[in-house]
């Protein structure tokens, strides 16, 4: 009556233990490709990351919003950067490890890859949508717009409509595998978007300002201003993880039970 | 070669093909991707009479005069780019960043004068933020006169203590 499958693996690439033999990037990778050690290891992980994602994200919105200086030319309203600003940050990182999974999945065919890449899809349209809303809220009483085609504007938008065309084509095949491939080449041609958002504010004329923050010299911001900036991302990226692994963990599961339930059904046949 | 290592190079290869095919088109593009154009640009090549175009640059100190029309707020001022300069007539409310020495992107259409009509006016912030108390500090110590352009070097005041005496 009652068909013991092993989900893991019968999710995993190679089933039944690996074969000793020389040590591969691919051998290496399929450590953490196991989803049934990424459930243990990401469920201890989990509550930890959460709490210190709450914290951090708190810590530094609370300090931005009520005691970081004012801007001496935008007044109180410089404060939305500490929501903005992180927005886009995790917006392109969020899809930068997309288009990661993407090619994991695509070159050695990891399952774990899979699933991972579907559930950053919406949770990178969230952060994007957030960046999208609070810049059109900042720009409006500062630039007196609450939206230009200009070219740094543009681009995020199109990286909004990424994240959505691979959201939907993820999920519209009957076949998830030929969904997880078709999300996958969606997700690495839209790679060329990354650079074009980061430099776009350097490579032409465009009314949202250059970077303050760089790598080649001190940022233009007053520090007391940037701290809090500092910690409001580091906060905002431990979100962006933590609710993606709990939904990759979802996601684990419900295939799971699929796969049991399918197994019930045959084995009653 | 294994299909993995055949899959990486294709993708690789792809990648290589695709990027280089955005940036030529980019750079193909690279005129019709601007948000403005700027004073010394009309100089060099001036836009058809009558053609609706953005104009971006730095307001020119002591070149705004505000005025008022049939009820409506006016204002004439210089916009520059440091090589050349164009004056702008508006009718209509100024966003509150417009000052002299601020970024504005204003769109409108070249006259037969040379002079810029604009039609909407945007203010152009730059990437610098600082309270109030660190830009009187840098006015008084001469450091900065907000109105002649963009703050000195950030190092020079991104960690000042306006509190101190001048440094």
């Amino acid at each position: 009556m009652f068909a013991r499958v092993d989900a893991s693996t019968a999710l995993a690439p190679n089933p039944g233990s690996p074969s000793p033999g020389p040590r591969t990037p691919g051998r290496n990778l399929h450590r953490f490709a196991n989803p049934g050690r990424f459930l243990r290891q990401s469920g201890a992980v989990l509550p930890w990351l959460s709490l210190a994602a709450l914290l951090f994200t708190t810590t530094g919105l609370v300090w931005g919003l009520f005691f970081a200086p004012a801007d001496w030319q935008q007044g109180d309203a410089v404060r939305i950067i500490y929501i903005h600003v992180p927005a886009a940050w995790l917006a392109s990182a969020g899809y930068f490890a997309l288009a990661v999974c993407s090619a994991v999945s695509l070159i050695w065919r990891h399952p774990l890859a899979d699933l991972a890449a579907a559930e950053i899809g919406p949770v990178g349209a969230g952060f994007t949508a957030l960046c999208l809303a609070t810049g059109s809220l900042w720009g409006r009483p500062m630039w007196g717009a609450w939206w230009v085609w200009d070219a740094r504007l543009t681009s995020v938008l199109v990286l909004f409509f990424l994240y959505l065309g691979h959201v939907a084509l993820v999920r519209a095949f009957d076949d998830p595998q030929r969904g997880y491939r078709a999300g996958a080449v969606l997700a690495l041609i839209g790679v060329v978007n990354l650079p074009i958002i980061k430099f776009s504010v350097d490579w032409w004329n465009t009314l949202h300002q250059p970077a303050s923050i760089l790598l080649t010299g001190a940022p233009t911001m007053y520090l007391p201003m940037l701290w809090p900036l500092f910690v409001s991302a580091i906060g905002y990226s431990l979100c962006f993880a933590a609710i993606v692994i709990a939904r990759t963990r979802a996601a684990v599961m419900e295939r799971r039970i699929r796969a049991l339930l399918m197994a019930r059904a045959e084995a009653a046949q | 070669m294994t299909r993995k290592r055949r899959r990486l190079w294709l993708l690789v290869a792809c990648g290589v093909g695709l990027g280089s095919a955005t940036a030529l088109a980019l750079s193909a593009f690279r005129d019709n991707l601007v948000f403005f154009v700027a004073p010394s640009e009309i100089a060099e090549k001036a836009p058809a009479a009558g053609r609706t175009f953005r104009l971006g640059g730095l307001v020119e100190q002591g070149s705004v005069h505000r005025g008022k029309e049939a009820g409506q707020p006016t204002a004439e001022f210089r916009v520059t780019d440091g090589k050349g300069t164009v004056e702008v007539t508006y009718i209509g409310i100024l966003p509150d960043l417009f000052r002299e020495g601020q970024g504005v992107v204003a769109l409108g259409t070249m006259r037969p004068d040379g002079t810029f009509r604009a039609s909407e006016v945007l203010a152009k912030h730059d990437e610098t933020y600082m309270p109030k108390d660190v830009e009187e500090a840098l006015k008084k110590t001469g450091h900065w006169n907000p109105n002649a352009g963009p703050p000195p070097p950030a190092s020079t005041w991104n960690a000042l203590d306006p509190r101190q005496k001048k440094g």
